[in-house]
């Protein structure tokens, strides 16, 4: 089971590596990786020129890295909420073991 | 995508969504009347897709997109359950993170709450009818629900801008380029952590688990 879940790990970090590594901008300078909500934003406005979206966030984070740290939040308080629940059923069936072989 | 999706779509997917949300709250509920001890489950279930929905992974298209984790709570607490814990996410990611936005909520938790659970959920029991391998029905049940919520969302697109010239069928191919290509490695990633997920807590919380879902009692450790 360890042995499987390392396998798994290593597939997710290949998967995200590939890509990393092996494109290139078209053009020197180019941007990429960039995401894909913007670019679907793109291709609607090359679909109807004249659309203008017709309201805006109320409040948006003021540069990349206030949205990077909400991010970081979000994946930090959502690891911890699985991390919390892994951690305490283990602690709680290993006492639950540990109590059992005291008690015979 | 604030303000892209055309107020006659944007309210039309709200209401769409709304008798999903409204059946899974009813189903929360009653979850935790009847079983209170899976709260916890359900806690990690709701950080799983908290985590996965903020994670933006680079794709061989050369833009990046992020995974829904959805499929974990789905196969655990049934679809309508896991569409509210999606729905949750989504808000969460439109107000504090002008991610998504409000005016594409009811769209997104069509597309990523309600589509995504329900495949993952009806792809999980597929295969377990089929007898697949277990872990082999929890990846393609996350993977294959991950790519139908982007495949939904290219076609809510195609649906709002349907191309000038080649119309529905058009449009639709362009945002799956944009979406559903983009997508591909993520949602296999996010099969691949789902199986992870999973036997973490099959083998550490393995009675919890079961009570919710005896198939999968009995992961080696």
């Amino acid at each position: 089971m360890k042995r499987q879940n390392l396998l798994l790990l290593l597939g997710v970090i290949v998967l995200a590596l590939i890509p990393l590594l092996t494109i290139k901008p078209a053009h020197e300078g180019d941007e990429i990786f960039l995401g894909a909500d913007g670019q679907a934003e793109s291709a609607i406005t090359e679909i109807r020129p004249d659309y203008k979206p017709w309201f805006a966030p109320f409040w948006e984070p003021p540069s990349g890295e206030i949205e990077s740290l909400l991010f970081g939040l979000q994946a930090a308080l959502g690891a911890g909420a699985v991390a919390y629940c892994i951690g305490y059923y283990r602690g709680r069936n290993s006492s639950a073991k540990e109590m059992n072989a005291a008690a015979s | 995508m604030e303000g892209y999706l055309p107020v006659g779509h944007a309210v039309g997917w709200g209401l769409a969504s709304a008798p999903f949300l409204a059946w899974g709250i009813r189903n929360l509920g009653k979850q935790l009347r009847e079983q209170p001890e899976s709260r916890l489950v359900l806690g990690a279930s709701g950080g799983f897709a908290f985590v996965l929905s903020a994670l933006k992974i680079p794709s061989v298209t050369g833009s990046c997109s992020h995974p829904t984790g959805v499929g974990l709570g789905a196969i655990l607490f049934g679809p309508a359950t896991m569409s509210v814990l999606g729905f949750v996410v989504l808000l969460f990611q439109a107000l504090l993170l002008a991610h998504g936005g409000l005016t594409t909520l009811g769209a997104n938790t069509f597309s990523m709450a309600i589509v995504g659970s329900f495949v993952a959920y009806g792809l999980y029991r597929g295969g377990a009818a089929l007898r697949l391998p277990t872990n082999l029905s929890i990846f393609l049940a996350a993977s294959i629900g991950d790519l139908a919520t982007y495949v939904v969302t290219s076609f809510q697109l195609a649906l709002a801008f349907p191309d000038p010239v080649s119309g529905f069928a058009g449009s639709a191919a362009k945002f799956l380029g944009i979406f559903a290509v983009t997508q591909i490695p993520l949602a296999i990633s996010e099969g691949l952590l789902t199986v992870l997920v999973l036997n973490l807590l099959r083998s550490h919380a393995g009675e919890q688990i079961a009570a919710l879902v005896p198939a999968l009692k009995g992961a080696s450790k």
